[in-house]
């Protein structure tokens, strides 16, 4: 009972928060109402017995993910007004946009259906592996390689995102540890002879 | 039905179960934290060769309860260009998250309010959400110290948080469970058999991430006075500066925790015969944490403060190569020479 009235209210937070996303004026609220949908997804995890994945999610998604987000958000400076202004125009778009995704999930949904192997995978026992363990031994043995070949796109993604984005920019100067360590007592300090009444002159 | 059978069946007998689990946690960390705050001051005192604060009570030692109770008598203000709802959640969350990670923590052997399997990773993920408290807070205020502070200390926390992550991986290689009871059973044995000293290099990285982490000096430029106020909580008064300060040193005290969990053999005695084995295990933890917190303390009255680049260097250009090589090292060793377990 506790645990069908935790999952009802997990989900209707989530969809609601979710729904804030995308409906709540101030853009930093709606990176907030994302946080606590990604939490209350999280506690859906949890519910189904997934707590590897549940933490992970956490970990990830508002541990680091959502603080970058928010990081950039704070720092815009955002006139709600002058937002609120292009609805109506980019109204057909982004209907047009949002029926096609969701006829392409209604495709996807029509079209599931589960292998013999993974759906043996599926009804394996929750309870005597640790879903950490199982989670482990499908990614790194038995799926090895494709996993490494996702770790490749990722890799290859974000070199490209460092590319497109590394500026050179000349005459930039940076603290050089190695040089001040190395600095000897002749090349930064010279001792010059003075005498009284006529200063130094260079 | 017998009072056994009422507390471990019926819903109302868990439910007054949990709440007691709950005080028997929250009270003994809020004293603890009282003194931690008296420790730290003394402990700043004496380095500085100051006496520190010996007024109020014997020896000060109602000075935490004095400060306290000065802290819930003042006003609370709400800055008029603050949002108000965030002003007042960002303490809150602080305070939470700092309180909540203790679910996990095994005190002694099965003293554990939830000895769940990945309770290294739920450690993992609730420190790393002490960080909205402070976004919240700077954000909210709408000040612009506050806001420099918040944004700092974002950096600064997302920065150490990966070497932590490489830390906790290095250690629950050698223990080969995320469950922190089988970490600290997996240390079982005198002071030589704790993961301190196989992996001394990352306890190191853990110890200095974990001063990153919890914004304490050398690290502390979110709230450096000579630079910003107070940080992000330069809009704060009352007790919900109060809350921030508790959180901040309730996250002291949980990492130092972690420290002790992870490296420092949790609940076992240092020394495994018969005078030290007799001392319960929750007095050896309690130890630890406190040799830990002093080095905290420790750290902040002698070490100055960095600079804010040297910090970032340390963390991306330092710590996490030097942790990631530590991984693969380890994982290599457990590979070739079966160290691992089982």
């Amino acid at each position: 009972m506790i645990h069908a009235l935790a999952f009802y209210v997990f989900a209707a937070v989530t969809v609601v928060s979710a729904f804030m996303v995308i409906s709540a004026r101030n853009p930093v609220h709606s990176v907030l109402y994302l946080i606590l949908a990604f939490f209350n997804s999280a506690a859906l995890f949890l519910l189904m017995g997934a707590e590897f994945i549940a933490m992970i999610l956490v970990i990830v998604y508002v541990g680091a993910v959502a603080v970058l987000f928010l990081f950039v958000v704070m720092m815009l400076d955002i006139n709600i007004a002058e937002l609120r202004q292009g609805f109506l125009k980019y109204l057909p778009i982004g209907a047009a946009v949002g029926i096609a995704l969701f006829a392409e999930i209604l495709l996807a949904l029509g079209a599931w259906s589960v292998s013999p192997v993974a759906a043996g995978s599926l009804r394996a026992k929750v309870s005597d592996v640790p879903n950490t363990e199982a989670l482990g031994r499908l990614i790194y043995t038995d799926y090895m390689f494709l996993f490494q070949a996702a770790g490749m796109v990722l890799l290859i993604a974000m070199i490209g995102a460092i590319v497109l984005t590394l500026r050179t920019r000349p005459g930039v100067r940076r603290q050089k540890i190695a040089a001040q360590i190395g600095r000897r007592r002749e090349e930064a300090v010279v001792l010059v002879k003075t005498r009284v009444g006529e200063g130094v002159s260079s | 039905m017998t009072l056994a059978q009422f507390f471990t069946t019926h819903w109302l007998g868990h439910l007054i179960v949990m709440v007691a689990q709950c005080l028997a946690i929250v009270v003994p960390l809020l004293v603890a934290v009282a003194y931690m705050t008296y420790a730290d001051r003394k402990i700043w005192a004496a380095i500085q060769l100051r006496r520190g604060p010996n007024v109020v009570g014997p020896f000060g030692l109602l000075q935490p309860f004095a400060d306290g109770l000065k802290l819930v008598l003042k006003e609370t203000i709400v800055p008029s260009g603050a949002n108000k709802v965030l002003f007042v959640l960002a303490p809150m969350i602080t305070f939470i998250t700092a309180l909540i990670a203790w679910a996990v923590v095994p005190f002694d052997d099965g003293w554990v309010v939830a000895d769940i399997n990945v309770g290294i990773l739920y450690l993992f993920a609730i420190s790393s959400l002490g960080v909205y408290g402070i976004m919240i807070a700077g954000w909210a205020s709408n000040s612009k110290y506050a806001f420099l502070g918040a944004l700092r200390s974002a950096a600064q926390m997302v920065s150490y948080e990966v070497s932590i992550g490489f830390v906790l991986i290095t250690v629950l290689l050698c223990a080969g469970s995320l469950n922190l009871s089988a970490i600290v059973k997996a240390q079982e044995g005198g002071f030589w058999s704790w993961y301190w000293l196989p992996l001394f290099p990352m306890f190191i990285v853990f110890f200095i991430s974990a001063l990153a982490e919890t914004n304490r000096t050398p690290f502390d430029l979110p709230m450096s006075e000579a630079e910003l106020v107070a940080g992000f909580h330069t809009e704060y008064s009352a007790m919900t500066f109060g809350l921030f300060f508790l959180g901040e040193y309730a996250n002291m005290i949980l990492l130092s925790g972690m420290g002790a969990v992870l490296f420092l053999g949790g609940w076992y005695s240092p020394l495994p015969f018969a005078p030290f084995t007799w001392i319960p295990g929750v007095v050896w933890f309690a130890l630890k944490i406190a040799v830990l917190l002093f080095v905290f303390s420790w750290t902040k009255g002698t070490v100055p403060r960095y600079r804010y680049d040297q910090l970032m260097r340390l963390g991306w250009k330092v710590f996490l190569p030097f942790s990631l090589l530590w991984v693969a090292l380890t994982a290599a060793a457990i590979q070739l020479f079966g160290w691992g377990p089982g």
